[in-house]
């Protein structure tokens, strides 16, 4: 059989076994509705939230707190990793205080971060951004520490300093692993995403689910569920289409 | 030497330089002068200091004491005049090959970049990525970078030693040519009798940080390699090259 049709095959056999095996499940009663519900009824309640709008707005809502996060904590890790990869003045003062802060998990913040900013919108985009800080600030650093000192050495040769070796040389040359930091703080915006909507919300996916719960519609419950697991397969998406057009130079990135 | 030399190539002028590295001393006063558009080889064995001279005259690195002089003026660091070419071709993976090749260049002046391309052979590689080349290919890349910049002395780090036979044999004929035609100066660093005979007109033998033999080849070109007269050459560099190597009985060297 054609390698490229088995290629494209392959990757949907595990799941759609899955669905059918939670179909036939369910539809001689293996599984109880209470426990997981039919496929068609999870699809329906889909279906009955997003023409009453609100899996549209608590979708918004989440989508919203997960990428200001992303671009408050991500855009000052990238930043600081630039800094402190650069200068050694900035590695010398910042990167031993945050390589120890690292080690907190960010979720052990939380009665602080409660403390601190209540349990309001800042509070979860506070968790959020403090998640995916360390990702892009430890990738962006050793992205630029880790570019071949021969190359830097030419480019002084031609002259280049400054921004335009900053530029051509030294931005360009830490990408890979800039990218590997978006995809990790991609996983961690999920995680700390889901976490901070389950602790108090009146909105947002999270809210949703939790409220769900209460009144046992498990259909929502699940819902909910498939909808963190898309989320994070289209950011994962997202990352992937960015470092296949940021590093085509890379002969490891060019697949077929 | 002719008229046309003397106005285009730098002229060289090395006095008194000695290079430590903390307590051990690489380089213990060099003395040489290059007359403009001379080629001049530089052979030794490795670790003796050949490199290190080729890094100070690129503005690499400052000696601890000696000048430099290129056309009259003390060198102060790199020189938009002196392009190097090192071991490996040092090609900025991110950058196509034509934007390799333009490097340093001001806008405007990319064009020379790709008649540089054409030199070399590579004119129809100029929208690959380098990653694709062979080390052949990189190395023209990287001659046509150094030439497109149009310098006045043309330094080349051993840029064969990593090259199968036959494509190093090629490179010769290339750099030779190119010389000839652009009549720029050039200083060839390598550990091999043969090149630095095939392509000099001075050998310069060096040793344990001094200059110990200076052979001016008095051969037409392009040179026969099976000549007598290019075989009594190279064997008076390699002997001055083992004469002082006391550890080893010479025919055991004769391989490298």
């Amino acid at each position: 059989m054609n390698t490229r049709i088995n290629r494209r095959i392959l990757p949907w056999i595990l799941p759609i076994a899955i669905l059918s095996g939670w179909y036939f499940a369910s539809r001689f009663g293996l599984l109880s509705a209470r426990i997981l519900p039919p496929p068609g009824a999870v699809l329906q309640a889909a279906i009955k939230l997003t023409r009453s709008g609100e899996l549209p707005h608590h979708l918004a809502v989440s989508a919203g707190r997960a990428v200001t996060g992303l671009l408050i904590g991500g855009g000052i890790g990238f930043l600081l990793g630039l800094l402190t990869g650069t200068f050694a003045l900035a590695e010398g003062m910042l990167d031993s205080t945050i390589q120890m802060v690292r080690t907190i998990p960010n979720l052990a913040m939380i009665p602080l971060v409660i403390l601190w900013l209540g349990i309001g919108e800042e509070a979860k985009i506070f968790l959020i951004a403090l998640g995916v800080f360390f990702p892009l600030y430890l990738n962006t650093y050793h992205g630029i520490r880790s570019i071949d000192p021969g190359l830097k050495e030419m480019a002084q040769v031609y002259g280049l300093r400054g921004w335009e070796l900053f530029r051509q040389v030294i931005f360009p040359g830490a990408m890979p692993s800039v990218l590997i930091g978006l995809r990790f703080a991609l996983g961690t915006m999920w995680l700390t995403l889901i976490a901070a909507e389950a602790l108090a919300a009146e909105s947002g996916i999270g809210f949703m689910t939790t409220s769900a719960r209460e009144f046992m519609q498990t259909d929502i419950v699940v819902v909910g569920t498939l909808i963190y697991a898309l989320l994070g397969k289209g950011a994962d998406m997202l990352a992937k289409g960015l470092e296949h057009r940021l590093l085509s130079w890379n002969t490891v990135y060019q697949r077929a | 030497m002719n008229l046309r030399m003397a106005t285009h190539g730098t002229h060289l002028d090395i006095r008194g330089i000695r290079k430590s590295f903390g307590s051990a001393e690489v380089l213990r006063g060099i003395d040489f002068e290059q007359s403009p558009g001379q080629f001049v080889a530089l052979v030794g064995r490795s670790g003796s200091g050949k490199s290190t001279l080729m890094r100070l005259i690129a503005g690499l690195d400052v000696p601890s004491s000696g000048r430099i002089e290129a056309n009259g003026s003390t060198l102060q660091g790199a020189n938009s005049t002196t392009r190097i070419m090192f071991q490996e071709a040092r090609l900025l993976p991110w950058k196509r090959v034509l934007d390799n090749a333009a490097l340093g260049l001001p806008r405007g002046q990319r064009d020379r970049a790709l008649h540089a391309l054409e030199q070399v052979g590579l004119a129809d590689r100029a929208g690959d990525w380098p990653g694709i080349l062979s080390g052949g290919q990189k190395q023209r890349v990287a001659l046509a970078r150094a030439l497109a910049s149009q310098p006045r002395l043309l330094l080349l780090d051993e840029p064969l030693g990593a090259l199968d036979a036959l494509t190093r044999l090629e490179m010769q004929a290339l750099i030779e040519r190119l010389w000839l035609e652009q009549q720029f100066s050039a200083l060839l660093v390598t550990h091999d009798p043969e090149e630095a005979v095939a392509l000099a007109d001075r050998v310069l033998v060096i040793e344990d940080g001094r200059l110990i033999n200076d052979v001016r080849i008095d051969l037409p070109r392009p040179r026969s390699r099976s000549e007598s007269a290019f075989a009594a050459y190279k064997d008076e560099v390699l002997n001055s090259v083992l004469a002082r190597n006391s550890f080893m009985p010479a025919r055991a060297v004769v391989r490298m």
